[in-house]
């Protein structure tokens, strides 16, 4: 019963945090809404239910990190963060302004919650191996989670940054990649394919989960494995929608970095409320 | 005079450093023996990191350790550290102002044999462009163990420039060392020689014989090429009217551009510049190198002879 009740929680958080973004996205005017909404269940699990941090107190030492990697999917991390406490919900509207916090991409700088600045694709991997790297050498207890992109596995970087997780044992690393399938000029597969991504992520010495990427209770699940897991990283292949709970923008590689005008987030708030 | 590479003195300094602060560790890409991180590796295994050949996961980790609280000191030779990962350098590390310190060994021509794919002549130019960046070029032994640890107690990111070759020891322990300070080693009245790395003992050279044909040069080792040590070069613009600016590094955007802009905007004099003529090098002896594309006391004094020539009044 109360596993029901606590995913009911989360589905309800992450209507909302769907709605943010389409909000936000409207009011910027530009922005990426396919690759934010594809990942909502991820980061609501994440930041709702399995990481340990302090709205209160962002930076403490003893938190758990998160790196987006894809970090193009800026709505769906700031639309997270405010609804955890980080900063009110109003400054999301700021998004993309001049003076703002809320950059196009994440600066650690400017946002309390943001772990590392991202947009430069595969950059992000980096950086969360040597902070699992870190954690493990001060032999403190804290995890590190990762969100990828499909498309952004293209980049050699983050090849070089698995094969060193596997490398330095690092089980206390969790990555997801966001399989929804899509880049801003077509299908993965079309442009160019990184398949088969179990294979490779297994050939590079990690352990593997596939799921449902809009299953909270898959998410979950896979979360606890990746936990169990000694000795090696876990990739978390989280099959997604790209758009995911708007009709219009689903599945559509148009809606990786155009924002909705109003009545068209007018239509998308509807669907979403 | 004797003679020790700063990659050398690189290695020593980090044992000591690593002594002092539990929180640094050090990152290679297979190169540790070269760019003598090894060192450090033997005394402290715990906190040395290799990541193999890849030079933009060398940059990002470092960034994600620093991000967790170390001080990364990060290794590799300068043409792979600056050019293949540069990008991780300007978003990983610069924009995000992390406490990554990158030592990049093997700099300049005097790489010697390896030849122009190895000979790194824009890492100045492309360091000192990017924002919140610190940029150290030590002259010797002594200055690069000093500049370890400014650097490593400087809040922010910092690349410091060594090479491979031996290079005489010009410093005692008395040597002060401050990040964004220039020293005047020797002065004089005629005309200024702004000096960087390895050409610092060439220019000191050049002054002791402009000296002896009659002529007055003032020396200033220019080690922090940023922040620009503004105070020292325009005192020496207005003083000695006339300056010549010697680097191991390409004329665009080394040690005589960050020289002729500030003279150019607080005390326009003539200015002429030693370096590299836009050109790539290529295999030979670093001192046949150096003979070869003018780094040289010879090349310094030409300079100061046609500088002075241009003076006004």
């Amino acid at each position: 019963m109360e596993q029901i009740s606590n995913e009911k929680k989360l589905q309800e958080i992450a209507r909302q945090i769907r709605r943010n973004i389409i909000t936000m996205l409207a009011e910027a005017g530009s922005g990426h809404p396919g690759g934010s909404l594809s990942a909502v269940e991820i980061l609501t699990a994440l930041y709702f239910q399995e990481m340990r941090v302090d709205p209160a107190n962002p930076q403490w030492p003893e938190r758990d990190r998160f790196v987006l990697g894809k970090g193009h999917a800026a709505p769906v991390l700031y639309a997270t963060l405010a609804e955890k406490g980080f900063f009110p919900r109003e400054e999301l509207l700021t998004l993309r302004k001049i003076n703002s916090r809320l950059q196009g991409h994440p600066d650690m700088r400017k946002v309390p919650g943001v772990d590392m600045s991202t947009g430069s694709l595969g950059q992000g991997f980096s950086a969360s191996v040597g902070m699992a790297l870190a954690g493990k050498m001060d032999k403190k207890d804290y995890r590190v989670y990762l969100l990828l992109g499909d498309g952004e596995i293209q980049e050699g970087q983050v090849w070089e940054g698995a094969m060193a997780a596997a490398h330095y044992k690092l089980d206390n690393l969790t990555a997801f990649l966001d399989h929804n399938g899509l880049q801003i000029d077509g299908p993965v597969q079309e442009v160019m394919s990184p398949e088969p991504v179990v294979d490779k992520f297994k050939a590079f010495g990690w352990h593997v989960e596939q799921i449902d990427g809009h299953s909270f209770t898959q998410i979950t699940r896979a979360l606890e494995i990746a936990k169990s897991i000694k000795d090696k990283p876990t990739m978390i292949i989280a099959e997604t929608v790209k758009g995911k709970g708007v009709s219009f923008m689903e599945n559509e590689a148009g809606w990786h970095g155009t924002a909705p005008k109003k009545d068209q987030a007018a239509q998308a708030l509807e669907e979403l409320a | 005079m004797e003679k020790v590479a700063t990659r050398d003195a690189y290695g020593k300094a980090l044992v000591k450093l690593g002594e002092q602060m539990p929180q640094v560790v050090v990152l290679d890409a297979d190169l540790s023996k070269s760019t003598k991180t090894h060192d450090f590796k033997k005394v402290f295994p715990e906190r040395f990191i290799n990541v193999g050949i890849a030079e933009q996961n060398l940059l990002g980790i470092a960034a994600g350790m620093a991000a967790s609280g170390k001080i990364a000191f990060a290794s590799t030779f300068a043409v792979f550290a600056t050019g293949r990962a540069f990008e991780q350098i300007r978003n990983s590390i610069a924009y995000t102002e992390l406490n990554v310190k990158i030592a990049a060994t093997h700099a300049g021509l005097t790489v010697g044999e390896d030849g122009a794919s190895h000979q790194a002549i824009v890492d100045i130019a492309v360091m000192r462009a990017l924002p919140n960046m610190t940029v150290i070029v030590p002259a010797d032994g002594t200055e690069t163990e000093k500049a370890v640890f400014a650097a490593a107690t400087h809040d922010g990111p910092v690349y410091i420039r060594l090479g491979r070759a031996p290079v005489p020891v010009l410093f005692g322990e008395d040597y002060k060392f401050q990040i964004g300070k220039a020293v005047v080693l020797r002065d004089g009245k005629d005309v200024s020689l702004l000096a960087c790395g390895i050409m610092v003992n060439e220019a000191m050279k050049a002054a002791e014989e402009l000296a002896r044909e009659g002529v007055s040069a003032r020396v200033i080792n220019v080690s922090t090429l940023k922040p620009m040590d503004k105070d020292t070069i325009i005192k020496a613009a207005l003083e000695t009217r006339a300056l010549v600016t010697a680097e191991e590094h390409n004329i665009i955007g080394g040690l005589g551009s960050a020289v002729a802009e500030v003279i150019v905007e607080n005390a326009p004099v003539p200015l002429e510049r030693v370096g590299v003529r836009d050109t790539f090098g290529e295999s030979g002896k670093p001192e046949e190198l150096l003979e070869k594309y003018g780094l040289t006391v010879k090349d310094i004094k030409e300079a100061a002879y046609k500088v002075i020539k241009r003076k006004k009044g």
